[in-house]
């Protein structure tokens, strides 16, 4: 990415534990994650890894923990009060449940978009400028280069080009939806965490968000959480497939659509539940 | 299903359509009538009011000018020869407004931020209702607060303050406003979606970020209507400053002398003795209908504000 302003973090020297080297990087290891909301043990002894500029998918029934597993990822999860956890996530060798890991730090590398589109209440500038600002980036012009390789990047540029000065909730969910990403590329993060990104979006919106997240791969590393099956099939390199809490299987995207090893998943991915 | 009357539950319906003039239809014919004749009484007062201020008003100004009533910096009416200049009643009223508005809206706005995003929900469920119950304070308590206690503290720290002065009673409205502006400042920040909040947070903001630079520019609408009904009520407070502002019209801005609000002015001349039909008696008019077409054009502004600025989300 030659565009970009800022250096990233080197990736160098990230450790691999246990596990045969991999062609590509970890971005994320997950090890003996455990997670409960008061009683409710919600996350059983996740183990994941996930490489760079892959797409993983997760996929699995309502209510498995696809989407309490991506918002532990980014911590979100801790909004909710009564959460616990246990074990361990490393993003690129640091452990992101450590005391001095700043969630603010890890927030600013890991971006996020959400199953329902929120943008703020602000022009499309505005809502594309914020995270730079929050971040210092202040000088004007900058802003209008970020603003518009962040608008061209989630494919919304020509869309909305001649009114970055309107309310964003004058565009349309599938527009909003996109107007989201670029607003998560805008400070270049990462990786990319899409929490059923289309589910409520049209099939032509649908369409557009997965050939972006197509172009997106080859500059970030994307999991994405879906209750589409076919769409976890278009888009991803890899799937998991969590049921109540547990990874079942996790594996190269084909495999797990064409020769899944776990019976579970092979009746999951039929439609036998679900 | 009813087994003692061996009807079905459809039986039984037909059957009650059938008496036409049961009470359920009586007060479906009689009901909108009520609730429209309840609607209007507060209608007719309205129109009653504009009416009798408009009327005695026109009684003034049939011996003073117009130019006088707006051009004149001297208000003597009990002189022997009396003089109706507004502005020293106009600058005494906005002298408390201002001072009440610099005391409410800094608290008034932090406490908001406070409850509304920082706040446990135990905490808020706490401390709303004792800001509410500020709210419910009689204003004649907030005055002998504003004399008896605010004063004599003002006093010690400001050598030469005197005992009736425009400070006291401004910061004294101002403390009965915060509620005003806190609640409906909260309500509006709280009902901006958390969707929105979650967006700020996953771009890696602090909370502090997320409160000043996408919550309250969210609920702007909301606070700023809260500020300008602040404003009305601080332009409309009687008890405080009568009891505490003194009783001396000066159209030369120092909140350390004693003022005179239009308030405390009707409060004067309706407790004297000017009789039926003098021009005193009208002059409460007058200085009421300016009173009137004050709040009336904040209560339009903020209106109109809560309109112009409503972010959609």
């Amino acid at each position: 990415m030659d565009t970009k302003l800022t250096t990233k973090p080197a990736k160098e020297g990230v450790k691999t534990m246990n596990q045969p080297v991999a062609a590509r990087q970890s971005v994320y290891r997950v090890n003996d994650l455990n997670l409960w909301y008061g009683d409710d043990h919600a996350l059983k002894d996740v183990n994941l890894d996930i490489k760079q500029n892959e797409v993983t998918a997760i996929i699995g029934p309502s209510g498995c923990g696809k989407s309490t597993f991506i918002k532990t990822l980014n911590r979100m999860v801790e909004l909710v009060p009564i959460v616990r956890t246990n074990g361990v996530i490393e993003y690129h060798g640091r452990n992101i449940f450590d005391k001095d890991y700043e969630v603010e730090e890890l927030r600013t590398s890991v971006g996020m978009v959400f199953q329902q589109p929120n943008p703020f209440p602000k022009s499309i500038y505005d809502n594309i400028a914020y995270g730079p600002r929050v971040h210092g980036v202040k000088n004007k012009k900058i802003l209008d280069e970020i603003v518009e390789r962040s608008l061209r990047g989630a494919a919304i540029w020509d869309e909305v080009k001649d009114r970055l000065n309107e309310n964003a909730y004058g565009l349309s969910g599938g527009q909003q939806q996109r107007l989201c990403i670029a607003r998560c590329l805008a400070i270049e993060p990462d990786v990319i965490l899409m929490d059923e990104p289309t589910s409520a979006l049209d099939p032509i919106s649908t369409l557009k968000v997965e050939e972006l997240v197509q172009e997106l791969k080859k500059d970030y590393s994307i999991i994405i959480v879906t209750h589409n099956m076919q769409q976890a099939a278009r888009v991803s390199d890899k799937t998991a497939f969590f049921l109540n809490g547990e990874v079942v299987e996790f594996d190269q995207t084909d495999r797990i659509f064409s020769n899944p090893s776990d019976k579970r998943t092979e009746d999951y991915i039929s439609g036998r539940f679900g | 299903m009813n087994s003692s009357s061996n009807k079905s539950v459809r039986e039984l319906i037909q059957q009650n359509r059938q008496q036409k003039f049961s009470m359920k239809n009586v007060m479906e014919r009689f009901m909108p009538i009520v609730l429209f004749l309840c609607a209007f009484v507060s209608v007719v007062t309205t129109i009653g009011i504009i009416l009798t201020l408009v009327l005695e008003t026109r009684h003034f100004f049939e011996v003073v000018s117009i130019k006088e009533f707006f051009g004149s910096t001297n208000w003597y009416p009990l002189n022997s020869q009396p003089e109706y200049g507004i502005w020293p009643l106009v600058v005494g009223t906005l002298e408390i407004t201002v001072i009440a508005m610099l005391v409410a809206v800094p608290i008034g706005l932090t406490s908001a931020i406070y409850l509304s995003e920082y706040a446990s929900e135990r905490a808020r469920r706490v401390l709303k209702p004792i800001l509410e119950v500020l709210a419910g304070v009689p204003t004649i308590v907030f005055g002998f607060f504003a004399l008896t206690f605010v004063t004599p503290l003002l006093v010690k720290l400001i050598p030469g303050l005197a005992i009736y002065n425009a400070l006291s009673p401004g910061i004294v409205v101002g403390i009965m406003i915060i509620p005003m502006i806190a609640s409906i400042s909260e309500d509006a920040m709280s009902s901006v979606p958390k969707k929105i909040r979650d967006g700020a947070l996953a771009l890696g903001s602090t909370r502090l970020e997320v409160a000043l630079k996408v919550v309250v520019p969210a609920a702007l609408s909301g606070i700023i209507a809260s500020i300008v009904l602040g404003m009305s009520r601080a332009i409309g407070e009687t008890m405080i400053v009568t009891i505490a502002g003194g009783s001396n019209p000066t159209a030369l801005v120092n909140p350390l002398e004693p003022v005179q609000t239009m308030t405390a002015y009707i409060v004067q001349v309706a407790l004297g003795d000017a009789g039926f039909g003098t021009i005193e008696y009208y002059s409460i008019y007058a200085v009421g209908t300016l009173l009137f077409v004050f709040t009336l054009l904040m209560n339009l502004l903020a209106n109109w504000i809560t309109r112009r600025f409503r972010e959609e989300y």
